[in-house]
C-alpha cells in the first residue's frame, strides 16, 4: 500500500486543518494518501472528523490550513461542481420531484450530453444496480434499498473516477445493509474506481474496505488493513473500538524485544507482545481479544501464564458461547467459546485457569 | 378455512345468500354494518364535542353569509309595499304605456304605503336605479296621506311631473319583481334599456368593472412583490442557526403584533410629500424641494403598504416548507456537476412550489379583500373594490348593490382556487 505523503497517489491530504469556530480544530494534521482503485473507509465514532474529512474532499467545506490533492491537482479553491466527483449522500438526496429516470439523467443533462447518449448510460446505470424497470417511478414510491441503489447509481452515471460515500447503509435494516455491503463491493472491484467511505459501523468497515483509517479527536489512530486493525491494534482506542476487547491494566515486569512480563494489579503475572511500551516499570494496558482466550490447557502453547478465574454468567448466543469470567479484579472478562459438539460445559461459579498466546495479548498506552 | 374451531375464523366469507361474498361476522350479521355499530358511539360523542363550533360558525358564518348572498338578487322593498301596482306591471307587458288602471294602482298603493309609513322605503328601492327618486316618494306620500282623488294621473302629475318619467316607470317595472339581476348587471357596469335589453351604462358613469380590474391587477402585483422580497428572507430563516433565525422570525412577525393602523400610518409619516423619505432625498440632493414625490394616497401608496403588510403571509408557507428541505438536495446537485444556479433552479426552487403557491394564494385573496389600507393611502386612485364595497354599505346604503359586489368577488376568489386546484392540486398546498 501507500506510504503517506506520496506524490503520486490519486486523493491526498496534506496536513490539513480544519476549524469551524476559530477556536478548536475538528481535524488536526490530516495526513492520508488514497490509491487510485482503493477502497478507503473513514470509521470512527461521532465527532471524529470523518464526515468532515469526506466533505472538504467533496467541497463542501473548505480546509482550514493544508492542500488536498486529487489526481495530482490541488483542489482546495475548485468548487464542487467541477470536482466530477460522485457522492452517495447518508439519506440517498434523490430529488423528490423527479423520477428515477430525471434523477440520473441530471448530472448527464448538466454536462450537456445529448439525448441518446444520456439514454444509454441510464440505462446502463440502472442495470448495474438492478433497478432497470423502475426508471419512471418517484423515490417516494421505492423502498429503502431500492433507493439506495438508484442513489448509487446516480453517483457513478457520469464514470467518476472517485465515490464518496457518507453513512450510505446507515438507514437501512440489518440483512439488506448486509447485502448492499457485497454490492458495493462487487461494483467497486468491477468499475475499478476509488471508494472513500464513512462509516460508524466497524463490520461494515472491516467487510468492505482495502484498508481503514480509524479516526478519533480529530486524527488518524490507525490506517491499515482490516485483518491487521483487528488483530494487530497499535493503540488502546482501536483496540476498544474495534470489536470486543478485554482490557488488564497491570505495570511491565520484564521486557524483552517482541516479548513482555506484565504483573496485573492483583498480583499475577501474564504473557504480553509489547506494542507502544517502551520499557519496565511502565503502566500498561493488555488487550486480548475474547475468542483468543483458552481455558483447556491442551490448547495453550508451552510455558504460556495461565491466570486463575471464576465462571460468573454463560450465555447462549447460538453459534458461540459468551463466559463472563471474574479475572484480575475484574468482573466483565469476557471468553468466547465454539459451540461444537465436544465443547466442555462451564458452570456458573465454576474455577477454571485461561491463558493465551503471548501474541494475541498486546501491552498497549494505559488510557 | 371456515373452520368453526379456529379461534381466528371470527370473520368468514359467507358464499350464502346473494352469493355475492359479502363479508359476515362469526354471527352472520354484515361486517359493514357490525362496523358502523360498533363506532356509533364514539362517533356520537364525537360530534356532540363539535357541536359548539359548528352552532357557532353556522350562526355567525353562514346564515349571515347566505343572507348576504341572498339580498344580491332578492329585494323586496318595492314589490311587498306596491302590490297594485307590481300587480298591474305582471299583467302588462313590458313597452306597454301606463293607462288608467295603472295610475290607479300607483296612487292607491302610494296611499296605502303613506299611512303605514313604508313610503320611505320604496322610495329607496327606487333611489337605487333612478337617483333623486327617493324625495319624490316622500313627499308625495306626505300629500296624499289624506287620499287623492281620480283622475289620478292628472292628481300625480300636478303635485310632481317627475311621475310621468319614463325612466322612473321603468324602474318601478324592474323593482316589481323580488328576484332580480340588476345588482349584478349594475356590479358589471350595465344596466336594462328602456326595451328590457342589457346596455352598458354611460361612460362616465363606469366604473365596478374598472375598481375589479385594478383590485385583480394590484393584487397580482403585491402578490409578486411579496414573492420576490419575501423568497430571500424565508430562505435565510430557513438556513440561518436558530439562534439567529428566531431573531429574524420575531423581526418578521413584528408587524403581526402591531396594530394595522399604527403600521399603516406610520407609511404615511414615512411617505407623504413632507415626510421623512422625501426630506432625506431632497437633503441628499437627488430632488429639488418643489419636486417632492407623491408616494401616498394614490396607487403607490396602497401598492406599498399592502406589500409590507402581507409579506408574513407569503414568508410563513414559504420558511416552513424550505425548512424541510434537507440541504443534502443541493449538495448532490452540486456533486453531481450543477452550478449553484442550475442546483437552485431545478432541484431547490421546485421543491419550494408548495409554498410558494399557499403564499401566492394567500396575499392574492387577502389583498383581492383589502380594505382599511388603500381606504387611508389609496386616495382616490389607490381605491380597491372593497372601499366600494363598504361605500354602499355604509354611505348609499345599497346593501344589495354592496352584496352582488361582494358575491362577484367571492365567486372570482372560488374560480380562482379552483383553477389553482387544477393545476397545481390542492393537497400540495402547505400553509405551515
Amino acid at each position: 500500500m501507500l506510504d503517506q505523503g506520496t506524490g503520486d497517489a490519486f486523493v491526498a491530504f496534506e496536513h490539513v486543518q480544519k476549524s469551524y469556530d476559530g477556536q478548536t480544530l475538528v481535524v488536526k494534521d490530516l495526513n492520508l494518501s488514497i490509491g487510485k482503485g482503493e477502497f478507503l473507509t473513514m470509521l470512527g465514532p461521532s465527532g471524529s472528523g470523518k464526515t468532515t474529512c469526506l466533505m472538504m474532499l467533496a467541497g463542501f467545506e473548505t480546509a482550514t490550513h493544508g492542500e488536498i490533492r486529487l489526481d495530482g491537482r490541488p483542489i482546495n479553491q475548485v468548487p464542487p461542481h467541477k470536482r466530477g466527483i460522485g457522492m452517495v449522500f447518508q439519506n440517498y438526496a434523490l430529488f423528490p420531484h423527479m423520477t428515477v429516470g430525471e434523477n440520473l439523467s441530471f448530472p448527464l443533462e448538466v454536462r450537456g450530453m445529448d439525448k441518446a447518449e444520456r439514454e444509454r448510460r441510464i440505462r446502463r446505470a440502472l442495470d448495474m444496480v438492478q433497478m432497470g424497470a423502475f426508471a419512471n417511478r418517484r423515490p417516494a414510491q421505492l423502498s429503502g434499498g431500492q433507493q439506495q441503489r438508484i442513489a448509487l447509481a446516480r453517483a457513478l452515471v457520469f464514470d467518476p473516477q472517485l465515490v464518496l460515500m457518507d453513512e450510505p447503509l446507515g438507514a437501512l435494516d440489518k440483512q439488506l445493509r448486509e447485502h448492499m455491503q457485497f454490492e458495493i463491493k462487487h461494483l467497486h472491484e468491477e468499475l475499478g474506481i476509488t471508494v472513500v467511505y464513512v462509516t460508524h459501523d466497524q463490520g461494515e468497515a472491516l467487510t468492505m474496505s482495502d484498508r481503514v483509517a480509524v479516526f478519533n479527536d480529530g486524527r488518524i489512530q490507525q490506517l491499515a488493513p482490516p485483518a491487521d486493525l483487528y488483530e494487530r491494534p497499535e493503540n488502546s482506542f482501536v483496540a476498544q473500538f474495534i470489536g470486543e476487547n478485554n482490557k488488564l491494566p497491570g505495570t511491565i515486569e520484564e521486557l524483552t524485544g517482541t516479548h513482555a512480563l506484565v504483573r496485573l494489579a492483583t498480583g499475577e503475572v501474564i504473557d504480553a507482545t509489547p506494542v507502544n511500551v517502551t520499557q519496565k516499570g511502565q503502566q500498561t494496558l493488555v488487550s486480548i481479544r475474547p475468542e483468543r482466550v483458552e481455558f483447556k490447557p491442551e490448547m495453550m502453547p508451552a510455558g504460556a501464564h495461565m491466570v486463575d478465574a471464576t465462571v460468573i454468567e454463560i450465555i447462549y448466543m447460538g453459534d458461540i458461547l459468551r463466559a463472563r469470567l471474574r479475572v484480575a479484579g475484574t468482573e466483565d472478562f469476557v471468553m468466547k467459546m465454539r459451540n461444537t459438539l465436544g465443547q466442555t460445559p462451564l458452570e456458573p461459579g465454576q474455577q477454571i485457569k485461561v491463558g493465551w498466546h503471548p501474541a494475541d495479548a498486546r501491552a498497549l498506552d494505559p488510557v | 378455512m371456515a373452520n368453526a374451531l379456529d379461534p381466528h375464523a371470527a370473520i368468514v366469507t359467507t358464499a350464502s345468500g346473494a352469493g355475492d361474498g359479502m363479508l359476515t361476522t362469526a354471527d352472520g350479521k354484515p361486517l359493514a354494518r357490525a362496523l358502523a355499530r360498533s363506532q356509533s358511539r364514539a362517533r356520537r360523542r364525537a360530534f356532540l364535542l363539535v357541536l359548539p363550533l359548528l352552532a357557532f360558525v353556522v350562526v355567525t358564518f353562514v346564515v349571515p353569509i347566505g343572507q348576504m348572498l341572498q339580498r344580491s338578487f332578492y329585494n323586496d322593498g318595492f314589490s311587498a309595499n306596491m302590490p297594485q301596482l307590481s300587480a298591474w306591471f305582471d299583467q302588462n307587458p313590458r313597452g306597454t304605456e301606463p293607462d288608467d288602471a295603472a295610475w290607479e294602482a300607483l296612487a292607491g298603493d302610494l296611499v296605502a304605503s303613506a299611512e303605514v309609513r313604508s313610503i320611505g322605503v320604496v322610495g329607496t328601492r327606487i333611489n337605487y336605479d333612478v337617483p333623486g327618486t327617493r324625495s319624490l316618494f316622500t313627499s308625495t306620500g306626505r300629500k296624499v296621506r289624506g287620499g287623492i282623488e281620480p283622475p289620478y294621473r292628472e292628481a300625480l302629475l300636478e303635485m310632481d311631473e317627475d311621475w310621468g318619467s319614463a325612466r322612473l316607470w321603468n324602474a318601478m317595472r324592474e323593482a316589481a319583481t323580488p328576484i332580480t339581476a340588476n345588482f349584478y348587471l349594475a356590479s358589471l357596469d350595465r344596466r336594462r334599456a328602456e326595451d328590457g335589453s342589457i346596455e352598458q351604462v354611460p361612460e362616465r358613469q363606469r366604473v365596478y368593472v374598472m375598481l375589479f380590474m385594478r383590485t385583480f391587477w394590484l393584487s397580482l402585483l403585491i402578490t409578486g412583490l411579496t414573492f420576490i422580497l419575501g423568497f430571500p428572507v424565508a430562505h435565510l430563516l430557513a438556513t440561518l442557526p436558530m439562534r439567529k433565525s428566531n431573531l429574524l422570525m420575531i423581526l418578521v412577525l413584528l408587524p403581526f403584533w402591531t396594530s394595522l393602523l399604527v403600521r399603516t400610518t406610520s407609511w404615511m409619516v414615512l411617505l407623504q410629500q413632507q415626510g421623512v423619505i422625501n426630506d432625506i432625498l431632497v437633503w441628499l440632493g437627488v430632488i429639488e424641494n418643489g419636486q417632492r414625490l407623491q408616494m401616498i394616497y394614490n396607487q403607490t401608496g396602497t401598492i406599498i403598504a399592502m406589500t409590507h403588510i402581507l409579506l408574513p403571509f407569503m414568508i410563513l408557507p414559504l420558511y416552513s416548507v424550505m425548512r424541510t428541505i434537507n440541504p443534502s438536495y443541493v449538495r448532490a446537485a452540486r456533486s453531481l456537476g450543477a452550478t449553484s444556479w442550475t442546483a437552485f433552479r431545478r432541484i431547490y426552487f421546485p421543491q419550494t412550489l408548495p409554498g410558494l403557491g399557499a403564499g401566492a394564494l394567500l396575499v392574492f385573496i387577502l389583498a383581492v379583500g383589502y380594505y382599511i389600507t388603500p381606504a387611508l393611502v389609496g386616495g382616490s386612485s389607490g381605491q380597491l373594490i372593497s372601499n366600494l364595497i363598504a361605500e354602499h354599505m355604509t354611505g348609499t346604503l345599497n346593501w344589495s348593490m354592496a352584496a352582488a359586489l361582494a358575491a362577484l368577488l367571492l365567486a372570482s376568489v372560488l374560480i380562482l382556487y379552483w383553477l389553482y386546484d387544477r393545476l397545481v392540486g390542492i393537497d400540495n398546498l402547505k400553509l405551515g
